[in-house]
């Protein structure tokens, strides 16, 4: 059962890891060798890079747009305002205003939405794709066009506040977070919410969403992707035609964020909470990412995360809780695809009784023991053989491949990265796997977090 | 990291095993039955274009069907299905899926034990083998059965206090009531802890039999070789079960009622719930529209614009048609600030009543059936998805040319007929209404909207 219960904490968000997927036909095992997802892309005059990923099995597409801009680029003191925006997004244009916007696409049967993370902010409809022009005719619209009055504004300030309330506040394991997020990352601003902080995201005004919505959506700085039933060939006369009309407002350029890091530490964030029965333990480790350290270490760790707690047949499994029994869950997950540093994590959960210090060591053990000799080359050549394996799926849904393509790109990877990424799996050592999880382990700073019930929590939550 | 937060809120019923079955324009599908010789019969859809199979299958009796005493008894032996079969144990089962990427789970709800394998064309007849051995010979190894054990109880444990989880369960008890829908999917600790080996075994025996199963496949096969697969896999099933798949009709509460479950929270839960409509119901669709206008029509629903476009109450606020076998119920769910969160109400229903003083406009049921027909196409982009849709047009016995026929069923839904089961369905004296949030404080009159009280506490209260 274990399936659905394990899977849920593999991070959400990494794209490559996510893939669930792609590609046809080859034999289980054997080098994955044509691209995964079959994408090509183009640029427009205005800087505008436009992707196509052709899947023919239904009527409809996926359209995607992905600005570069996310959580991550907010000034000191406005934390919250790339999501804020997000939502804002859909009070309208002069042309499409609100509620006709949301309704002109609910009427042509489309589902949309729009989700904002660190390093980007992305918006999208799933459609028939008949509808598509007019879904891209919107969209184009809305890049530079945003209308906002303040009464709209205000009340969706308390919307995002809501939103805050039912994904942190509701949920222990998330208000830990923000404790231990800060502490790991200090100055960089990973360690900031997206969701922001309350008090700041009250003084979120008009204004702010404003200059941030005009410094930087543009054509220069977004990507837009369409995955379904379309060729490039059908979609460059579209994208032209809708997206080419927006001026030229400036180049692209590297995404650039501060490397700093404070000299390395393990912090450590200790809660106890009146509303939970279950103890959680976790532990971040600040790594390399695509964009951040050397790319050889980045699939060496991408390697070494599923070898480590890919599932119910690894490392940590296998250990903590197969053998030892001391969890109930043990997972490592790494998420390389970021503008700043990646993140590698492991996530236990203790079996009923077992103090989670003593959990804690018997990680410490096991990874100490995986490091000395644990991981031997028919280990990676496994681990290696299960990643290339899952891409079988990754062409199956438009859906899912519009967001992986997307969400790569958006974070810094190309093109390249994403289609080549099995041979690059494929060529890589048991050495330097081992290489990359010791330099991991000897030099990242952690952040170890520890949810706990309160002690003597009898009936745990009742409130006065 | 990269961590995202949607705009829009997930469905948030834990639980519901609700197949809102919204469709639309025609399907490019096209959908056969296969026989094999053994006379295991399938839906097939067949599709080439991606070297992608699904296989879902789905047991008639589910959770509902596990005594009082040995709640959680499905749940534990779905979940150990995958734990080893055959000469395999749990590690080399586990291995064996994995390590060619083959996806195998089983599960069950309150009126089924379902699952499904996805594997590529070319790992087929490993996958077929493998679900094989999953049904027709689980180990259930102690070992595995305790691990598994130990992890439902954390699972049980990790989910008691969350604010959807406490309001769902105390929604289905009071809705329900005696009713064997009232008990907990996943069990209780008690129960949980005290279900044997023997107990699985019998619940193996027992629950999965050919005379309730359903099977849906989808992807890169054909008829032909279906059948032999359908063999393979479910022929050496006991034809028939001395279990009843059957359970007595519901008498779903329909007495108002106000049930708090006092926590200090931040934001107030609210879950609602009425008697809903059955899906075999000759109004089903005029009720799916009826639905969507109300508040399952995501940012176009009424709930959604006077809740939270207009007045900033809550970040989620939806609306549910779920029909549940013997007890069909309608839920409405939303998120909403403490110290708003009787304003909330009031609002959701004020529109209730609304949904039968003023019916839908004919705009709106225009609206509605123009996404619900356009956004049919949407449900056929994955195999396993059209897999799953398989075993459900069975189950609701609409038969091989629903997907066809679904959006003339939606576009010949009238004005009347919509206004006739919103006048059968929208009785906002009904209403079985649960509140998890703070007590309510005398004289704590609520703010509007814009003007927020002092901060609540940012630290874990």
């Amino acid at each position: 059962m274990p399936m659905s219960l394990r899977n849920l904490t593999v991070l959400v968000g990494s794209v490559l890891c996510l893939l669930t997927g792609p590609v046809a036909g080859q034999q289980t095992g054997t080098p994955f060798t044509g691209p995964v997802f079959g994408a090509e892309s183009f640029t427009l005059a205005n800087g505008l890079t436009v992707v196509a990923i052709p899947n023919h099995r239904a009527p409809v597409v996926s359209h995607m747009v992905w600005y570069k801009i996310g959580a991550a680029d907010e000034q000191p003191g406005k934390s919250g305002l790339a999501h804020f925006l997000e939502h804002l997004m859909f009070k309208g244009t002069a042309r499409y205003p609100a509620g006709k916007l949301t309704d002109i696409v609910a009427r042509n049967g489309g589902d949309q939405n729009a989700f904002t993370s660190y390093d980007y902010t992305a918006y999208f409809e799933n459609t028939a794709v008949a509808h598509l022009p007019l879904m891209m005719d919107i969209e184009a619209d809305r890049m530079r066009n945003l209308k906002l009055d303040a009464p709209a504004v205000n009340t969706e300030r308390e919307v995002i506040i809501e939103e805050r309330r039912m994904r942190v506040d509701s949920v222990p394991a998330a208000v830990l977070g923000e404790r231990l997020s800060p502490s790991l990352w200090m100055t960089n601003h990973y360690g900031i919410p997206v969701i922001g902080w309350e008090a700041e995201m009250r003084g979120l005004s008009r204004e702010d969403a404003l200059a941030f919505y005009r410094a930087h959506y543009a054509a220069h700085n977004a990507i837009v992707v369409v995955a379904g039933d379309i060729t490039a060939a059908q979609l460059k006369p579209l994208a032209e035609k809708y997206y080419g009309a927006i001026p030229k407002t400036g180049d692209p350029a590297p995404r650039v964020r501060s490397t700093y890091l404070p000299r390395r530490a393990d912090v450590r964030v200790v809660m106890t909470h009146e509303r939970v029965e279950q103890p959680e333990w976790s532990r971040l480790y600040i790594a390399p990412s695509y964009n951040v350290g050397d790319r050889v270490d980045v699939h060496g760790l991408e390697v070494f995360a599923e070898i480590l707690g890919g599932g119910s047949t690894t490392k940590l499994y296998r250990t903590l809780v197969v053998d030892q029994k001391l969890a109930a869950e043990a997972s490592a997950s790494y998420e390389p695809d970021a503008i700043s540093y990646g993140t590698f994590s492991v996530l236990l959960t203790p079996n009923p009784g077992v103090p989670v210090d003593k959990l804690e060591a018997a990680y410490d053990m096991a990874l100490e023991s995986i490091l000395r000799d644990g991981i031997s080359d028919a280990d990676v050549a496994r681990a290696k053989s299960r990643m290339i394996a899952r891409l079988a799926y990754a062409k199956d849904s438009p859906m899912k491949a519009a967001y992986e393509v997307g969400s790569s790109l958006a974070a810094g990877l190309t093109l390249d990265d994403i289609e080549n990424w099995p041979a690059a799996i494929a060529t890589v050592t048991a050495d330097q796997v081992r290489a990359a999880a010791h330099k991991l382990v000897a030099t990242a700073s952690t952040g170890t977090g520890i949810l706990l019930p309160q002690p003597q929590a009898q009936g745990a939550g009742a409130a006065p | 990291m990269n961590q995202i937060s949607l705009r829009n809120v997930l469905p948030i019923l834990l639980g519901l095993s609700l197949l809102v079955l919204s469709m639309p324009r025609a399907s490019a599908v096209t959908v056969a039955e296969v026989k094999s010789p053994s006379g295991i019969t399938a839906y097939l859809a067949e599709d080439h274009t991606t070297p992608v199979v699904a296989i879902s299958f789905s047991f008639a009796g589910g959770t509902a069907l596990d005594p009082v005493d040995k709640q959680g008894l499905s749940t534990l032996g779905a979940g150990l299905l995958d734990e080893g079969a055959g000469d395999l144990d749990s590690f080399a089962f586990q291995s064996a899926l994995d390590d060619q990427a083959i996806t195998l789970h089983a599960s069950a709800d309150r009126d089924a034990i379902q699952g499904q394998l996805v594997t590529t064309t070319a790992t087929l007849a490993d996958g077929t083998r493998l679900l094989r051995l999953a049904l027709n010979q689980p180990r259930f190894d102690p070992d595995a059965l305790e691990r598994v054990r130990r992890e439902v109880l954390v699972n049980l444990a990790a989910e008691s206090e969350v604010p959807g989880h406490l309001a769902s369960r105390r929604l289905f008890t009071d809705l329900f009531g005696d009713h064997p829908y009232a008990r907990e999917e996943a069990g209780t600790p008690e129960t949980v802890a005290v279900l044997t080996r023997a107990d699985v075994q019998a619940w193996a025996r027992t629950r999965l039999a050919r005379d309730r199963l359903l099977i849906g496949v989808a992807g890169d096969i054909t008829a032909q070789a279906l059948a032999g697969v359908l063999d393979e896999i479910f022929a050496g099933l006991p034809t028939t079960s001395p279990v009843a798949a059957t359970l007595p009709q519901a008498t779903v509460s329909s007495a108002p009622r106000i049930d708090r479950v006092v926590r200090d929270l931040t934001q107030t839960t609210i879950y609602i719930g009425a008697p809903g409509i059955a899906r075999g119901d000759p109004d089903w669709y005029a009720a799916t529209v009826a639905d969507y206008i109300f508040g399952s029509g995501s940012f176009s629903s009424r709930l959604m614009n006077e809740v939270r476009e207009k007045r900033g109450l809550a970040y989620t606020v939806r609306s549910q048609l779920a029909p549940f076998d013997y007890g069909p119920v309608m839920i409405v769910s939303a998120g909403t600030r403490a110290n708003a969160s009787e304003q909330s109400l009031a609002v959701i229903r004020d529109e209730w009543a609304k949904m039968v003083n003023q019916g839908p406009t004919a705009k709106e049921i225009e609206g509605a059936k123009e996404y619900l027909t356009g956004a049919w196409p949407l449900r056929f982009t994955s195999t396993e998805s059209i897999a799953g849709l398989l075993v459900q047009i069975q189950h609701d016995h609409l038969g091989l040319d629903y997907f066809e026929r679904r959006n003339q069923l939606i576009n010949a839904v009238t004005l009347d007929d919509v206004h006739r089961v919103a006048q059968r369905l929208y009785k906002p004296d009904e209403l079985t209404v649960v509140i998890v949030g703070r007590a309510p404080t005398a004289g704590a009159a609520d703010v509007a909207p814009l003007r927020m009280p002092p901060m609540r506490k940012r630290e874990p209260e």
